[in-house]
C-alpha cells in the first residue's frame, strides 16, 4: 500500500500535467450535497448550501458575512451598503448608503433603484417582476422587512413592520439581481415567470463570479468577475456538481473527478486522510439539540429535569463516535461569541449532579423517568441522527433515564416542527430533534423563546411561554446600537441556558474534504465560505 | 392488427389516469408537506399560507388533481415546485439519459443473458450450465447499489481506470459516443445490467432446454441438419418468449434505476425521481411517473407486436 502511494506521489506531477490546461489555470470542481444546482436567479434554494454556492459567489447583498477568518465567529460587515443607521425618530425606518462604482455583470450600475427593485421582487405583489417563487426563500429570512424607498441615487430607506434591530443581519439573505438585465430578458419572454427562468439560466449580479454555463441538475460553471468591486477571486473558474450520495462524493474526490466535496461521511475521513486529502472543519453556527416540550404534561417542563439531561450527556464520547466530526454544544452560542453572555448554569458532564437533580424532581430507581423523542433517520443538518440518538439513549440510561424514539421521515419531522408538541403529529413526544442554524439571532433565539412564536406562527415547538423572555426578546429587537443589541442578545441567550431551554448536544463542524492541490481555503465559523480565497496549485 | 393497436392505445388511457391518480394520492398520504419544497420550515405562517395559495396547494385535493389533469391533457406537465422550471424540460433530458443507460445495460444484460442461457440450456447439467446458473442467481441476488459502490471502489478509487460519477466531462448536454463519455457509462451500465442478465439467463435456459426436448428437434436432427441449423430453429422458437421477458426488463430498467443513478449521479429519471421524492415536488413526481408508465405501456405494446411478427401462431385481433 505504501509503495503504491510512493508511486502515485511520483506520478502526481505527470498526472497533473495530463489533466489539461483548465486545471492548471485554477478550476475548482466542487461536489455539493444538493441533488440539483441551487437556483441561480438570485435567491437560491437548497438551504444555506444554495447561498454558499450560487448566492454569495454570483451576488452581493447590502450586508454580508465576514468569511475571511477562521479563528473568530463571522460577523456582519458592509457589502453593497457602506453604512446604515436606524432613524431615531421612526425606528421602523432604516437608511442605507450604497457603495459607489459597483456594476452588475451586464455592465449596468448598481444604485438605489436596483435596491428598491430587488425588494419589490419578493415583497410587492403588484410589481411586474414580482416572483412568488422567490418569496419563500427570501421573505422568511427577513420577517419584518416591508418595503424600500429611494432617497437619492446612492441612498435608500428600508421600512420594517415593527422596530427591528436585526434587519442588517437579515439583509445578508437578500441578493441584488440586475433590473436592467431582467428588463432586457423580459422583452424576449411572454411572462415574468418565464423571464425569471431565463434570468436563472443567464443571471447577472454583482458577485465575484459570473455564471457562464448552466446545465440543470448536472453542473453550473462560474468564471471570475474581473470587474468585481472588492477583492477579486484567485480562481479562474468554479464548477459545481450536485452529488447527493456521500459515498459517490468521496469516490469522486478520491478518483480525481472533483477537488472539493461537502460533508464527507465521518466513516470516510480516515480513508481520505490516508490519501493525503485535506479535511477542513470548524464549529458552525449550527445546533443539534433536543428541543423540549414545556406543556405541563411533559416531564421536561421541570427545569431540574432539563438541567439533569444537559449534565448527564457525555458529549466527548459522542464526539469520539463521530470521529471528531462535531463540537460539543453546551449552549447555542459558545463562550466568546458576542451573543453568548454569561450563563450561571455551566453545562458539563456531571452524572452525579444529574442524578441528584432527577431525584429532587422525583425520579429515581423506584420511579424511573421515561421520555419520548421524535427523531429522523436522516436529513439536512441532522448529522448522523440514528447513531447519535442511540448513543444518547445508552448514555442517559446510566442516570436512570429511559429514552424512547419515534423515528419519522425528515420532511415529516420538519413539518411537525411547525405544529407544536401539543399537536397530534407530536404523538406524545417530550422533545424533538431538529437541528437549526444559529447564524441569525431571530432563527437561533427569538423564534424559540418568544411566546408569540408558538405554532403555527413559528418554531416554538415546545410552547415555551415566559413573559420575562418575551421582554428580553423585545429589548433585543429594539436595541439599535450594535453594542447594545449584542448585549441584549447575550442576556437573552444566557437566560436561555440558565433555564436549560434546550438539551444542547452538538454543533456541526461543517466538514469538507479537498484535494491537496486546493490552497488558500479559509474555513470560517459559518455556514458559508469565501470562494474568492482558494486557488489550485 | 390495426384494430388491436387502437384497442391497446385506448386501454392506455385508463392506465394513465389510474397511474396519475395513485401517484397523486400516494404523495398526499405520505407524511410531510409539498410546501417545504418552496418554503423553509422556519418561515412565518403568513408567508407559508401566501405561497400555498400562489401554488394552488390550498385547494381541495380533487380540484388540485383535476387542474393537473386538465393541463396534462393539453400536453403541459406543469412546473417543478422546487425549481420553477417546466417539468417537461427536466424530464425530457432525464429520459434521454436514462434511455442511454437503459439501452447500454440492456445490451450487456441481454447479450450476456442470451449467450449464458443458450449455452446452459443446450448443455444442461454440465459444468457450463452450473456456472451459468450460479452467475444468474448471483446477478439477481446482488443488491444494485452495493455492486455499484464496490465497482466504484475498485475501478475508480483504487485503479483509477473509470470515472466514479456523472455523465461526461461536460455533463450530459455534451453527450457524444466517444471514449471520453462512454467511460462514464460503463460502471453504471454494468451495475444495472446484472439483474436483467440473471433473469434473461434463467429464462432463456428454461426455454431452450424445453425446446431441445421437443420432438421437432429430434426430427430436425433425424433429417440430418447440422447442429448450427438446429440451433437456429431453436432460437427462432425461443425468441418470442425471450423477447417478452426482455421487453419487461427494459421497462424495469427505465423506471427502476433510482439507486444506480443516485450512486453514480447519473442525471436520469431515477435521480430526478429521487430528488422529487425527497422534496415532495409533486408535479415532477407525477409527470415523471406518468411518462414512465406510458413508456412501459408502449414498450409492452411494441413487444406484443414484434412477438406477433416473429411467431404467426400468436394471433392478435
Amino acid at each position: 500500500m505504501r509503495l503504491r502511494h510512493v508511486i502515485m506521489a511520483a506520478l502526481l506531477p505527470l498526472a497533473l500535467s495530463a489533466t489539461g490546461p483548465a486545471a492548471a489555470q485554477g478550476t475548482l470542481r466542487i461536489g455539493m450535497t444538493a441533488a440539483d444546482i441551487p437556483l441561480t436567479h438570485g435567491q437560491p434554494d437548497q438551504g444555506f448550501e444554495g447561498n454558499r454556492f450560487t448566492g454569495i459567489p454570483l451576488y452581493d447583498g447590502l450586508t454580508a458575512w465576514d468569511l475571511s477568518r477562521a479563528d473568530r465567529p463571522s460577523t456582519v460587515i458592509p457589502s453593497l451598503a457602506t453604512e446604515w443607521t436606524s432613524d431615531p425618530n421612526d425606528r421602523t425606518r432604516w437608511i442605507f448608503r450604497l457603495r459607489p462604482g459597483v456594476t452588475f455583470h451586464d455592465g449596468s450600475p448598481f444604485n438605489a433603484d436596483a435596491v428598491v427593485w430587488n425588494v419589490r421582487k419578493v415583497l410587492d405583489r403588484d410589481a411586474p417582476h414580482f416572483d412568488p417563487r422567490q418569496v419563500g426563500v427570501t421573505a422568511t429570512r427577513m420577517p419584518t422587512l416591508r418595503r424600500a424607498e429611494k432617497i437619492d441615487d446612492m441612498t435608500v430607506a428600508l421600512f420594517t413592520s415593527e422596530p427591528d434591530s436585526l434587519l442588517p443581519i437579515n439583509l445578508t439573505n437578500l441578493f441584488m439581481a440586475s433590473p436592467t438585465h431582467w428588463q432586457a430578458l423580459r422583452a424576449q419572454h411572454p411572462t415574468a415567470e418565464a423571464t425569471w427562468n431565463a434570468f436563472a439560466a443567464n443571471p447577472s449580479g454583482t458577485g465575484p463570479f459570473r455564471l457562464t454555463r448552466f446545465v440543470p441538475r448536472e453542473r453550473a460553471e462560474m468564471t471570475r468577475n474581473d470587474n468585481y468591486w472588492g477583492t477579486k477571486a484567485k480562481l479562474d473558474r468554479i464548477v459545481l456538481l450536485p452529488i447527493p450520495e456521500a459515498n459517490a462524493r468521496t469516490a469522486a474526490l478520491l478518483s480525481g473527478q472533483v477537488d472539493w466535496i461537502e460533508a464527507p461521511s465521518p466513516d470516510a475521513v480516515p480513508q481520505l486522510r490516508s490519501r493525503n486529502m485535506q479535511i477542513a472543519t470548524n464549529p458552525q453556527p449550527h445546533v443539534w439539540p433536543w428541543q423540549p416540550c414545556f406543556l405541563p404534561s411533559s416531564p421536561l417542563s421541570d427545569v431540574r429535569v432539563r438541567r439533569a439531561l444537559n449534565l448527564a450527556i457525555d458529549r466527548e464520547g459522542l464526539r469520539t463516535l463521530l470521529g471528531g466530526m462535531m463540537q460539543p454544544a453546551v449552549s447555542t452560542y459558545p463562550a466568546g461569541h458576542p451573543w453568548a453572555g454569561n450563563p450561571t448554569f455551566q453545562i458539563r458532564t456531571d452524572k452525579a449532579e444529574a442524578r441528584r437533580l432527577l431525584a429532587e424532581a422525583g425520579y429515581g430507581p423506584q420511579r424511573p423517568l421515561t421520555i419520548r423523542v421524535q427523531i429522523s433517520a436522516s436529513g439536512s443538518g441532522q448529522m448522523q441522527p440514528l447513531s447519535m440518538n442511540e448513543f444518547l439513549q445508552q448514555d442517559l440510561r446510566t442516570v436512570g433515564v429511559n429514552v424512547e424514539f419515534d423515528v419519522i421521515e425528515w420532511n415529516a419531522l420538519f413539518t411537525n416542527w411547525r405544529n407544536g408538541c401539543g399537536h397530534a403529529s407530536a404523538r406524545g413526544a417530550h422533545a424533538t430533534n431538529v437541528s437549526f442554524s444559529a447564524m441569525d439571532p431571530f432563527f437561533s433565539l427569538v423564534r424559540f423563546y418568544d411566546s408569540k412564536m408558538a405554532p403555527p406562527v413559528s418554531n416554538n415547538w415546545g410552547m415555551f411561554n415566559d413573559p420575562r423572555f418575551d421582554q428580553m426578546v423585545a429589548a433585543a429587537r429594539t436595541s439599535f446600537e450594535p453594542a447594545e443589541r449584542d448585549a441584549a442578545l447575550a442576556r437573552l441567550h444566557a437566560a436561555g441556558v440558565d433555564e436549560a431551554l434546550f438539551i444542547w448536544i452538538a454543533h456541526d463542524v461543517g466538514p469538507r474534504a479537498m484535494s491537496p492541490r486546493v490552497r488558500g481555503h479559509v474555513q470560517p465559523q459559518s455556514w458559508f465560505v469565501d470562494l474568492r480565497l482558494p486557488h489550485i496549485q | 392488427m390495426f384494430f388491436y393497436l387502437i384497442k391497446r392505445l385506448i386501454y392506455a388511457i385508463p392506465i394513465a389516469l389510474a397511474v396519475g391518480f395513485v401517484c397523486f394520492m400516494l404523495v398526499q398520504i405520505a407524511p410531510g408537506d409539498p410546501i417545504n419544497a418552496i418554503v423553509p420550515p422556519d418561515a412565518p405562517q403568513e408567508v407559508v399560507e401566501q405561497v400555498r395559495r400562489d401554488y394552488g396547494l390550498d385547494k381541495p385535493l380533487p380540484v388540485q388533481f383535476g387542474l393537473w389533469l386538465m393541463k396534462v391533457v393539453q400536453g403541459d406537465l406543469g412546473r417543478s415546485l422546487a425549481t420553477g422550471r417546466p417539468v417537461w424540460s427536466d424530464l425530457h433530458s432525464a429520459i434521454g439519459n436514462t434511455l442511454t443507460l437503459a439501452f447500454a445495460a440492456s445490451l450487456i444484460g441481454f447479450v450476456l443473458g442470451c449467450i449464458l442461457g443458450g449455452l446452459a440450456g443446450t448443455f444442461r447439467g454440465s459444468l457450463l450450465d452450473r456456472m451459468a446458473v450460479t452467475t444468474a442467481v448471483a446477478g439477481v441476488s446482488v443488491p444494485h447499489y452495493w455492486l455499484g459502490m464496490v465497482l466504484v471502489v475498485i475501478f475508480s478509487v483504487q485503479l483509477n481506470w473509470l470515472p466514479a460519477m456523472g455523465a461526461g466531462p461536460g455533463g450530459s448536454a455534451d453527450w457524444a459516443w466517444d471514449w471520453e463519455h462512454i467511460q462514464h457509462l460503463i460502471l453504471p451500465a454494468v451495475t444495472l445490467s446484472v439483474i436483467p442478465m440473471g433473469i434473461v439467463t434463467r429464462t432463456v435456459r428454461g426455454i431452450v432446454a424445453e425446446i431441445m426436448n421437443q420432438e421437432f428437434v429430434v426430427a430436425l436432427r433425424g433429417k440430418g441438419l447440422t447442429s448450427w441449423n438446429v440451433f437456429l430453429h431453436v432460437v427462432k422458437n425461443a425468441a418470442p418468449n425471450a423477447l417478452a421477458v426482455i421487453g419487461l426488463q427494459l421497462g424495469y430498467l427505465m423506471g427502476g434505476s433510482i439507486l444506480v443513478e443516485t450512486v453514480f449521479s447519473w442525471p436520469g429519471t431515477g435521480l430526478l425521481l429521487n430528488s422529487a421524492i425527497f422534496q415532495r415536488d409533486l408535479p415532477v413526481l407525477q409527470g415523471t411517473i406518468l411518462v414512465l408508465a406510458m413508456f412501459f405501456v408502449a414498450l409492452n405494446l411494441c413487444v406484443d407486436l414484434i412477438q406477433t411478427a416473429l411467431d404467426p401462431r400468436i394471433k392478435r385481433a
